[in-house]
């Protein structure tokens, strides 16, 4: 598949924002964090914006993007429509939650409630975002349960290492969200794995034409000269040599690099512990940015089988 | 509505095309390109039509496969267009409604009005039978010639969808599905005309008909062996 940059950008944003959100959300209700207002003021901006201009970002590919409102219609049979109805109403909960830290810094009560109804939303919105992909059989990669997985796991291990990093900007070092920021990686890590095992082309040309009872089908004459809008939306494929090297980025910059640096805030002095959890910051974004756009560059559809792919 | 029709429709239209038959001439993708440049999806864009790069919009592309039998071989030429599926994946994913299945007919077409070109009906579709319109910035795709087979202003022999009725070899047929004694239904039953891609679960209404074993390959070498009798026997034998 074609990777969008406008779809990397929204869902690596997005999906930042909406873990970050999840984790302030669930953290301030069960009082992990403090409602600390310089957190409170950094935590809510970067994951607000990170969600909205993600959200923009993403009506920028449309061809129609005044109509994208129109989107909101279809919630019963879309995930595409559900996704953009539950991040219109998770921002609901989350202006209440975020007055009542910011403006009254109080978050009990039903300011609690309305922490708990931002983290079901941001992780609800987050959830369907992976079933626009995790629903599309002609793909087979996305069509299994790792793609949920990996969307949920990965939004919450990039809103810890956000968290991680502001706190620590804030000389609040937190054991917990350090502790957090390990095992959503150490998750994710494992999540990647497993999406990677998936055979991403099981179906044959034989299949798809039907021909296959007769016997092996090669592609003898393409129906036409040059590339169609199929074969440039869904033609794309990474070659391999450069896929598996990109893989080893990713899980490098994304996972090996951030453990060490966020384990290793624990033994230093604070302000030496604010450097690394910036890094592993940094390191974090390019192995996200990275990850999502092999997500779509080695992905296979099935349409391609049409045009000589995976013989018999 | 993006929702499949909750009942099943009536009537199931569709085609069947006949690899048998099929010559691979691509009359069909270029009769459906004129009709459809003026009808209902009009137009249907050609960006540098006489230049090198050639990019435009079809609804039907006719492939050319070799199928090793492990004989002869053959080459089996394969028109590909919408199914016009009853489980459509491409009108479930739509966000916005654009794209729909009729309750009255199964056909699946795109609302160009509601459409916000957002693609991912092309991405559900196995067959490849959606275009995105970059110049009108909606997904476009076959309607089945909805704007000829309902159309009162053609003569009655004229009602039948751009492909089929240019079709020179006969290859491609207009019908009823849902009528067990329409020419299509019956014909594909004799034929055994199977979907393409079940696994996928789409449910095609479209079929296409297997090509017909070949009678050559059971004495592939009739005309090569020398015979033994009269005087090509005796001859055979003086030069052997």
């Amino acid at each position: 598949m074609t990777p969008a940059y406008s779809v990397i950008f929204f869902t690596t944003a997005s999906g930042a924002g909406y873990g970050l959100l999840f984790l302030l959300g669930l953290f301030s209700a069960i009082e992990a964090v403090p409602a600390d207002p310089a957190l409170g003021w950094m935590g809510f901006g970067l994951s607000l914006g990170l969600i909205t201009f993600g959200l923009l970002s993403s009506t920028f590919h449309l061809g129609h993007p005044e109509r994208a409102w129109r989107a909101l219609t279809q919630w019963q049979s879309s995930w595409l429509s559900r996704e953009g109805v539950l991040a219109i109403f998770t921002y609901g909960p989350t202006v209440l939650f975020a007055y009542g830290w910011l403006y009254l810094g109080d978050t009990s009560g039903v300011w609690a409630v309305m922490g708990v109804l931002s983290a079901l939303g941001a992780a609800a919105t987050v959830f369907c975002t992976s079933m626009i992909y995790g629903t599309l059989r002609t793909i087979p990669s996305w069509a299994n349960k790792w793609t949920p997985f990996n969307y949920m796991v990965l939004g919450l291990a990039t809103g810890a290492v956000l968290l991680n990093a502001l706190q620590n900007l804030l000389g609040a070092h937190s054991q917990n969200i350090t502790m957090l920021c390990v095992g959503s990686l150490v998750l994710a890590w494992v999540g990647k794995i497993g999406f990677w095992k998936v055979d991403p082309m099981p179906y044959k040309a034989g299949s798809a034409t039907g021909l296959g009872t007769i016997g092996e089908v090669t592609s003898l004459s393409s129906p036409n000269t040059n590339a169609t809008f199929v074969q440039r939306e869904m033609g794309f494929q990474v070659a391999r040599k450069h896929a598996d090297k990109l893989r080893r980025i990713s899980v490098i910059t994304l996972f090996v690099i951030p453990i060490i640096l966020t384990v290793a805030t624990v033994f230093v002095s604070s302000g030496l512990a604010a450097t690394f959890a910036i890094h592993a910051l940094i390191f974090t974004i390019i192995g996200i940015v990275t990850e999502r756009w092999l997500f779509f560059a080695e992905a296979q559809h099935v349409v391609n089988l049409y045009y000589g792919d995976h013989r018999s | 509505m993006t929702m499949l029709p909750s009942s099943l429709p009536p009537k199931k239209l569709g085609l069947v095309i006949d690899l048998d038959i099929c010559v691979g001439c691509h009359a069909c993708a270029v009769n459906c390109k004129q009709w459809n440049t003026g009808g209902h999806s009009a137009p249907l864009t050609d960006h540098e039509p006489y230049g090198n790069d050639v990019f435009g919009v079809w609804f039907n592309r006719v492939h050319g496969y070799e199928v090793d039998d492990g004989k002869s071989g053959r080459a089996v030429y394969f028109p590909r267009s919408c199914l016009h599926c009853e489980d459509a994946p491409c009108v479930t994913v739509c966000p916005t409604g654009a794209s729909y299945k009729r309750g009255e007919d199964g056909i699946v077409l795109v609302d160009h009005d509601k459409c916000i070109g957002c693609k991912l009906c092309s991405w559900s579709c196995p067959y490849g039978a959606r275009e995105f319109d970059e110049d009108e910035g909606v997904m476009k795709k076959c309607t089945l010639c909805v704007d000829r087979v309902y159309n009162e202003n053609l003569e009655e022999w004229e009602r039948l969808p751009a492909c089929v009725i240019t079709c020179p070899a006969g290859a491609r047929h207009f019908g009823d599905f849902a009528d067990p004694n329409s020419d299509v239904s019956k014909m594909s039953a004799e034929r055994g005309g199977y979907d393409l891609m079940p696994e996928m679960d789409t449910k095609p209404v479209n079929k296409y008909l297997p090509p017909r074993p070949r009678q050559l390959d059971e004495k592939p070498n009739q005309l090569l062996d020398a015979p033994e009798k009269g005087f090509l026997g005796w001859l055979d034998k003086v030069l052997s």
